[in-house]
């Protein structure tokens, strides 16, 4: 078969020079070289929609078991300012879990970002080389801790000593719970700040310091506000790594559900509230569906917060051309 | 701060020259004796001496890896920049050791341009004036004036004068690398270094770039890296050739240079035979 003999111009009756035609073979063989040469796609296709399935399976069931609890209280019963599940008559106000979770997450980052910026620098722009490896594996091993391990820490020795220097009834308060949760959140942020930092490109800390500007102000000036949006990013992330946290703070968090402004007073988060009554609940009762929209709750702002995170790294990624 | 006392600004060659006579009875701004340089244990520079003359363009040339940005970067300290490194030799500017010297001092004193334009990621008129901040100029009014002064002297002024707080990203490759040395003269050096400043570059920017350069070198020293033999014919008074792995071999006029080379690998490098 050689009927486009000579169709790419005149070279003779021998046929093109170059087989330019897609590789297909009639019958069972031409099925296995197919299957052979194009099998890949299918293949990682499949393997990485499971990944998406599992997100898909997840947002289905808890949103399904979430939603009977509008037709039950309505969205004014869940937004209440009240949780008492067990009470006549039981309230399912979820405020302050919202309010305890904000403010545990709100203190932790208040020293976590400053000292993870400030550790980030320190390994990115001034550390040499082995104290950079040294500083990166601490951080990995930091972020690699059990969490059970950091809420043991809290409760034998922060909370103990925060109620001796406060002078509490008990060491189980929202500042407890933020340190922990500062520390946790730490390595997140370190690390992540890091790699923004380093993904500014050399010529920029040149430029600068060639102006006669110190390394400092090389790092506060340039370096910093070059790496704007990755660093928002890693603040991002580390917020995520903090409000999600359930095991740390459910030790040292007291678990009142109160609506407080004070560090020095016990919070429920919503974690917490989800991991502490799960089990008590009856399955299918207004207690159990209020407790899957916590969850709702607590996984929209997982959605949005990385999405925004993945957003501002990108931007940094865009914007330097990498 | 000691570099400081040598008291010149781009302002005034004359003032520098009298001054450079008078005491150290000499026209050199930088003066190198038996200086070497090392990354690691590799040697980039082996005993390099010479004399960079006050007036004018002082071009070093050399075929690739023979050490002269290093050499170049010797001058403002940013060698050290980067861990390993280690120098033998002295280095004097105005008669001082350099390599005692602070080198966020000296980096005041003697600018420097690069390769690729690096502006930064800011607004045009905030890439000008960051030199000027940094060293803790607040005034407003004054920054402005220093601003355009120094786009004007980089030959930039008219073609940005309207769009100051436009990002340095939107201008060309050849515009950005003027707002470089716009930037770099904001500071007032009395030397300005300029590594291969159009090896980035189309024709016409080149051009533009050494017409500037040719410009500023009646105000301050310039000392240019240049891998183009008809740029260093072009632009430079002075020509310092490297050859491999460091080596001085050849340092005078231009023209004598060109055309009477000393040094038999100088002349085949000139003739283009290799590099």
């Amino acid at each position: 078969m050689r009927k486009w003999a000579g169709a790419l111009g005149d070279h003779g009756t021998a046929g093109p020079p170059l087989d330019l035609r897609p590789i297909r073979k009639a019958g069972f063989r031409g099925l296995v070289t197919i299957l052979k040469e194009r099998w890949d796609r299918p293949v990682f296709l499949a393997l990485a929609s499971v990944s998406l399935v599992a997100l898909g399976l997840i947002l289905f069931f808890i949103f399904r078991e979430a939603v009977p609890v509008l037709r039950e209280i309505g969205l004014g019963g869940l937004f209440g300012t009240r949780w008492n599940p067990t009470g006549d008559p039981a309230s399912y106000g979820a405020l302050p879990m919202i309010a305890g979770s904000a403010l545990v997450t709100v203190a932790a980052l208040v020293f976590a970002i400053p000292l993870g910026f400030a550790a980030a620098a320190f390994i990115a722009e001034v550390a040499p080389r082995w104290m950079k490896d040294v500083a990166k594996s601490v951080l990995e091993l930091l972020a690699g801790v059990p969490s059970v391990l950091y809420g043991f820490f809290g409760l034998m020795i922060v909370a103990p000593a925060f109620q001796r220097a406060f002078g509490l009834s008990t060491g189980r308060t929202a500042l407890t719970a933020s340190v922990i949760l500062g520390i946790m959140a730490l390595p997140t942020i370190a690390s992540l700040a890091e790699d923004a930092l380093t993904a500014v490109p050399n010529s920029y800390r040149e430029a600068s310091m060639a102006l006669g500007a110190s390394r400092w102000q090389t790092i506060r000036r340039v370096t910093f506000p070059a790496a704007f949006s990755g660093l928002i990013g890693a603040a991002i992330l580390g917020m995520g790594r903090a409000i999600g946290e359930t095991m740390a703070v459910l030790m040292v968090a007291g678990n009142a559900p109160q609506i407080t402004a004070s560090l020095l007073k016990p919070v429920r988060t919503l974690t917490g509230a989800i991991a502490l009554e799960m089990g008590e609940t009856a399955m299918g009762s207004t207690h159990y569906h209020a407790l899957f929209a916590l969850g709702v709750i607590l996984l929209l702002i997982a959605l949005v917060t990385n999405g925004l995170a993945e957003w501002f790294r990108g931007r940094l990624a865009r914007k330097h051309g990498r | 701060m000691v570099v400081e006392n040598a008291g010149t600004t781009a302002r005034n060659l004359d003032a520098t020259r009298e001054w450079l006579e008078r005491n150290l009875n000499s026209t050199a701004v930088i003066e190198t004796e038996r200086f070497s340089f090392f990354y690691g244990k590799e040697q980039a520079l082996r005993d390099v001496s010479l004399s960079i003359p006050l007036d004018g363009v002082t071009a070093i040339m050399g075929p690739s890896g023979c050490g002269k940005s290093t050499l170049l970067r010797a001058f403002n300290r940013m060698n050290e920049l980067y861990p390993n490194t280690r120098s033998g030799g002295t280095v004097r500017f105005l008669g001082q050791d350099l390599l005692k010297a602070d080198p966020v001092a000296v980096r005041r004193h003697i600018g420097m341009v690069f390769q690729r334009p690096n502006p930064f990621p800011k607004s045009i008129f905030d890439n000008v004036a960051y030199g000027p901040r940094v060293h803790g100029n607040r005034n407003r009014a004054e920054l402005r004036d220093i601003v355009e002064e120094s786009l004007r002297r980089a030959a930039l002024w008219d073609e940005v004068k309207d769009n100051l707080k436009k990002s340095a990203f939107s201008l060309s490759g050849g515009q950005q690398q003027r707002l470089c040395i716009a930037r770099s003269l904001a500071v007032r050096p009395s030397v300005l270094l300029m590594d291969e400043p159009c090896s980035a570059l189309d024709p016409k920017a080149t051009d533009r770039i050494e017409a500037t350069t040719r410009e500023l070198a009646k105000e301050l020293t310039v000392v240019i890296v240049t891998h183009n033999l008809q740029q260093a014919g072009r632009l430079s008074d002075h020509v310092a050739v490297l050859l491999a792995e460091g080596v001085l071999a050849e340092f005078g006029p231009t023209k004598t240079v060109f055309e009477h080379p000393c040094n038999e690998q100088v002349a085949d490098y000139l003739c283009g035979r290799f590099g």
